[in-house]
């Protein structure tokens, strides 16, 4: 798989069309959504003749499709957005643009990135890189696929829940949910604000750090951005990580505990201690979360009501004209989120849902800052399974959500966390690994990540 | 076991601002069940005199001039969006 500096001192147009070329041969496995051809054919010919540089000078990349960009539709995979054309582009992309890199197009997803499969895309599920007939995983599917099949050498996703790791994990490419604020959401669609996070999926840790290096930082726009802390940081010592005993259980598929017990054995082999440890509260970090965000979503999904902007349904009253709107524009997930958020935040249920699940996130959040007064970082496999059939979740959404358990408690806690590639299962599906770090250790996680890569 | 009636998804569909089929309704009122019923298990636990986490930044009041900014966006590019509009307005069906 091509890296960031394969594209340095080459011709930009080349790249461009190169990555337009091969998004196009692998239309099968529906990676993305619209290609930004027009637009990023301008920006490499400028790349050429000298106009615009930087340190991504001329290196292509796809942004999920619920970035705000210019030049194409963004459609957050679903029909109220199906022909939205941003006015405005979202802050990363605008400092992604700024060091000279191109965007080619926008990557499938879960519809509002309700999901873990991206089968909840209104166009069609994104395929496994790996195999045809699984799940790419999700939310950030088209993101995650994108990178492995080697069309672009990175891409931006969000990760709410595990929207980057998991996906990362199902296609064997690095993943990285930062420190919750450490990138601007500003222009990017939200879902549940106090978990959103935006981060970048990549061939390996070196260029999810160059990357993540450019887009963090404070941004006026974006009230809840963190001063500008994350600096690439090189290994220094040997670490003590923490592998969470409760996410090793036999509720986890075998193949999957053995790649991560193989990642744990070269931890040691480089000098690392590793130990086992207790996060009690594991098994109740999902039912929080299932709390949480879809109140969160319900407010948020508000704002799509067909009369400011997107798909407008023919009504002859103000109260049809919302209900018809929504009915057409939202998928069925989408709409179990609202009504969920709708249910937890009604008069009568607050105090025993929300509330308690709030209180129950500050238990969660206290667990894990007593492990890290011992320990760097904390260990666990991303998902319980590698990449399942396409279909075989859908109809069971508890079945789906449990996807999540590994990936939602650093969300809830606004950790940064990342998954890396960790083997692979007897019929050739990638399997990652999750590291969890201390706030603001983004960088050290990376820094350790790249150091094990290449450990055979 | 929280039972929810088909009135009650009705109920928070037009909260929602949802307007729903009838195949949909029954399918979301299983759905809610089964999510509700697995969400419970939070009673489980004592959360006595412990405060609830809303935010994980510890940024407090972030404040700003009170200064217009559009960020670059005027106001016609903002209209453009909007499905219907009549003299630099947005317009809409009915109200009453």
């Amino acid at each position: 798989m091509s890296r960031i500096s394969d594209f340095t001192g080459v011709s930009a147009r080349v790249s461009v069309e190169q990555a337009i070329s091969k998004a196009r041969e692998n239309e099968s496995f529906n990676v993305v959504l619209s290609l930004t051809e027009a637009r990023a054919l301008e920006r490499a010919d400028a790349v050429d003749r000298g106009e615009i540089t930087g340190l991504l000078a001329g290196v292509p990349f796809i942004a999920k499709d619920n970035f705000l960009t210019l030049g194409g539709t963004t459609t957050a995979a679903s029909k109220i957005l199906e022909n939205f054309e941003a006015p405005l582009q979202a802050t990363a992309i605008e400092k992604l643009e700024a060091e000279g890199a191109i965007c080619i197009g926008k990557a499938n997803l879960d519809a509002f990135a309700h999901g873990g499969s991206t089968e909840n895309s209104a166009y069609g599920p994104t395929k496994n890189a790996f195999d045809q007939e699984r799940v790419a995983g999700g939310s950030s599917g088209g993101s995650a696929v994108a990178v492995a099949l080697d069309i672009v050498p990175f891409t931006l996703g969000t990760d709410t829940g595990g929207s980057i790791r998991q996906p990362a994990s199902f296609n064997g490419v690095v993943g990285v949910k930062p420190t919750y604020g450490t990138v601007s959401r500003y222009g990017v669609v939200a879902m549940a604000s106090s978990t959103d996070t935006i981060g970048v999926l990549a061939t390996n840790a070196h260029d999810a750090t160059i990357v993540m290096d450019i887009i963090s930082g404070q941004d006026k726009k974006d009230a809840t951005t963190l001063a500008d802390y994350f600096a690439p940081v090189t290994l220094e010592g040997v670490k003590k990580i923490g592998v969470i005993k409760e996410a090793m259980t036999d509720d986890v598929d075998l193949e999957v505990r053995q790649a991560a017990q193989d990642y744990i054995e070269k931890l040691r082999a480089a000098g690392h201690t590793v130990e086992e440890v207790s996060l009690s509260l594991l098994k109740y970090a999902l039912a929080i979360y299932y709390i949480v965000v879809p109140a969160e979503i319900s407010s948020n999904l508000g704002r799509y009501d067909g009369i400011r902007y997107g798909r407008r349904a023919e009504a002859a009253s103000l109260t049809e004209l919302y209900g018809a709107s929504r009915d057409e524009g939202f998928m069925a997930e989408n709409k179990r989120r609202i009504m969920i958020g709708s249910y937890v935040l009604s008069s009568g249920y607050f105090d025993a849902y929300y509330l308690q699940a709030q209180k129950v996130r500050t238990l969660l959040i206290n667990e894990f800052n007593e492990l890290f007064n011992t320990y760097d970082m904390l260990l666990t496999p991303v998902a319980p399974t590698p990449a399942f059939k396409i279909g075989e979740n859908a109809s069971d959404p508890i079945k789906m959500y449990l996807e999540d358990v590994m990936t939602v408690p650093a969300s809830l806690a606004g950790l940064p966390a990342i998954s890396v590639p960790a083997g692979k299962s007897a019929t050739g599906l990638p399997i990652g690994v999750q590291l969890i770090g201390k706030r603001r250790d983004d960088a050290v996680l990376l820094a350790l990540a790249e150091s094990m890569e290449d450990v055979a | 076991m929280t039972q929810i009636s088909d009135g009650d998804v009705q109920h928070l569909a037009q909260l929602s601002n949802l307007q729903l089929s009838d195949d949909e309704v029954v399918s979301l009122r299983a759905d809610l069940e089964n999510i509700i019923g697995y969400i419970q298990q939070l009673d489980e636990l004592d959360t006595t005199g412990v405060e609830p986490t809303y935010q994980v930044t510890d940024l407090k009041n972030v404040w700003r001039d009170d200064v217009v900014d559009n960020y670059g966006i005027d106001k016609m590019s903002l209209l453009q969006l909007a499905p219907a509009t009549e003299a630099d307005q947005i317009k809409v069906p009915k109200v009453l």
